[in-house]
């Protein structure tokens, strides 16, 4: 049976090991990554002309960045690698792309496809947050080891999951002044989880590496720490926060405390980018530790659709040493699929190793637990889409005078997730509050269904022929994403 | 016309011995250095990139992953660039959109 190429979707760790996989056993992938050099998010190189060491940018991480981007760099001549390139569409047998330099258009033809697509932050909002200086952890974490710089000279840190930590430790060692932590789960969390935890010494570790440098650093850290607010207008002044937990009712509540700041960071763990799997017609099923619907897959990254596989944090949060193994894990069930000869015992290794690390997933989960009374506590007045100003309130008169239970429904009277950001940023937080709204599970809620482009695309860019050189005329014109439907 | 924000956002404190590139802000010169997206050329001189079309507040981005779209910025030829992932270049004008509306 002759094949097309395999494409890849993604050039993190699971692409990368996907696309190595691929090529040692005789296929030559071609690899779609909508950033200039490979790494993904978590090994993210910084570009031509800087010049900290590996050691400097990824920490503990060094040598697993360096693999990767030697991995890379190796293959790179023997892929089809195409840097720079946005997947915004996917149809049963096309992807369609865009060169985010050139804006050149071109559709791919596809008969096996790995979709690695990764993870954003995990959004909460509360009163402030589209203040300029107020990011992702994620972003803040951009910022440092992408650019070199600091989101602000004195930053405030918040929110909660392993991130947390991880960016005030980068930050702190880089030498930039954080004032404070504000972790809106508890050691007591942290005690509870250690069991499911021990199964993997090395990561729980770090963890612990990274709050004790950050407690001999003097480094002030809170928790149970609801934000209250952001101070000041056009810019950061202060983060108002106050003792009161977000799982349970039952903690007495501390007087608001005013930390003086230029810049804040948070972010609840990570949420999985999972609009090209929904174009590609996987089915979905909910999960409840991830508080998310998630594409359904069998234990190599099949998913519901023949040919369509999935890996790494797209698919669900693992984390990046998963993803290197759920990468090559899919690539082989590729070749088993095409009736290339694999090795089993190798295969069955990489789900045993992925198994280990589910169980270590599900004792962070409860080390760093969701904050379920975000959607409670939230006013009416909260914005929940910074896109386009749409308010807690606003979606709760929708279920009120529209009878609204369903997140596409919600969408369709609201607007939600219909912005720019496609309901990246307010996606999980939209969800919550309509089944706070409704009194129902979150599971009933449903999900915003992925949309194409998933991606603002301008109009202008289908003349390929024509779009050698990006003019003005080719910018002049609406972004696609964000119209109406 | 007053100038609504005028603090730096970001701040460097690594790689600061790369090539400077000149560029201009809002009419006035400003420097980059060669390797900065536009998003941090733009944030090391002002705090803000853009005001939303909505309520007309100013944002400085993000998500910086290229996935909020909250970095959008306009060139004076009229070009979008999503700031957070596109390069400043030698001569490049660029406007922030501060000082009119809100």
């Amino acid at each position: 049976m002759s094949k097309l190429a395999p494409l890849i979707v993604g050039a993190g760790p699971a692409g990368v090991r996907a696309a190595q996989t691929l090529l040692e056993h005789g296929l030559r992938p071609i690899v779609l990554d909508e950033a200039p050099q490979a790494g993904g998010q978590i090994y993210r190189q910084p570009p031509p002309g800087f010049y900290r060491s590996k050691q400097q940018l990824y920490g503990f991480e060094a040598g697993r960045a360096h693999a990767i981007h030697r991995s890379f760099a190796t293959l790179a001549p023997h892929l089809d690698y195409r840097p720079q390139t946005l997947v915004w569409n996917a149809q049963p047998d096309v992807v369609d792309t865009m060169h985010t330099a050139t804006l050149a258009a071109d559709s791919i033809a596809w008969q096996d496809i790995i979709v690695a697509t990764g993870a954003t932050d995990r959004v909460l909002p509360f009163p402030g947050w589209t203040t300029p200086g107020v990011y992702t952890l994620g972003g803040a974490q951009v910022a440092l080891k992408f650019q070199g710089c600091a989101i602000g000279r004195k930053v405030v840190l918040a929110g909660t999951g392993p991130l947390l930590y991880l960016v005030a430790y980068q930050y702190a060692k880089a030498g930039a002044e954080v004032v404070a932590v504000l972790d809106s789960s508890s050691l007591s969390d942290r005690m509870a989880a250690l069991p499911a935890m021990l199964g993997q010494p090395a990561l729980l570790l770090k963890g612990v590496y990274y709050l004790a440098w950050l407690k001999a650093h003097r480094i002030a850290l809170h928790s149970h720490a609801r934000l209250l607010r952001v101070e000041g207008g056009a810019q950061v002044n202060a983060v108002v926060w106050r003792r009161e937990s977000m799982t349970t009712a039952d903690l007495a509540i501390g007087p608001e405390q005013t930390i003086a700041c230029d810049a804040l960071g948070f972010g609840y763990a990570l949420r999985s980018e999972t609009q090209l799997a929904d174009l590609l017609g996987c089915k979905f099923g909910f999960d409840a530790t991830q508080r998310a619907h998630l594409p359904a897959r069998d234990v190599a990254g099949r998913s519901s659709v023949p040919g369509v596989y999935l890996a790494g944090d797209g698919a669900g949060i693992m984390g990046a040493d998963a993803a290197e193994l759920a990468g090559e894990r899919a690539a082989l069930a590729l070749l088993q699929d095409r009736g290339i000869a694999i090795d089993s015992a190798r295969a069955a290794l990489l789900e045993r190793r992925l198994a280990r690390i589910a169980a270590f997933r599900k004792g962070l989960e409860r080390a760093f637990p969701f904050p379920q009374r975000w959607a409670a506590l939230a006013d009416d007045e909260l914005i929940v889409c910074r896109c386009e100003q749409i308010s807690a309130g606003e979606l709760r008169q929708a279920v009120r005078a529209n009878q609204a239970q369903e997140m596409n429904r919600l969408k369709a009277l609201t607007r939600i997730g219909m912005g720019r950001c496609q309901g990246r940023m307010c996606g999980a937080a939209a969800t919550e509050i309509l089944a706070q709204a409704c009194a129902v599970p979150l599971a009933q809620v449903g999900r915003l269904r992925g949309q194409a482009p998933i991606k603002p695309v301008p109009i202008g860019m289908h003349a390929r022929q024509a779009a050698a050189a990006p003019t003005a005329s080719v910018f002049q014109v609406a972004l696609a994403a964000g119209e109406d439907e | 016309m007053k100038t609504a924000v005028q603090r730096p956002q970001f701040f460097r404190i690594a790689e600061q011995a790369r090539l400077p590139l000149a560029f201009v802000l809002d009419g006035r010169p400003a420097t980059a250095l060669e390797g900065d997206t536009v998003l941090t050329a733009i944030l090391l001189n002002v705090g803000q990139l853009r005001r939303n079309e909505f309520s007309g507040q100013p944002r400085a981005g993000f998500c910086m992953m290229g996935a909020c779209q909250d970095c959008w910025v306009q060139t004076v030829s009229g070009e979008k660039l999503r700031a957070c992932s596109s390069f400043i270049r030698e001569g490049m004008h660029l406007l922030t959109d501060m000082g009119d509306a809100a």
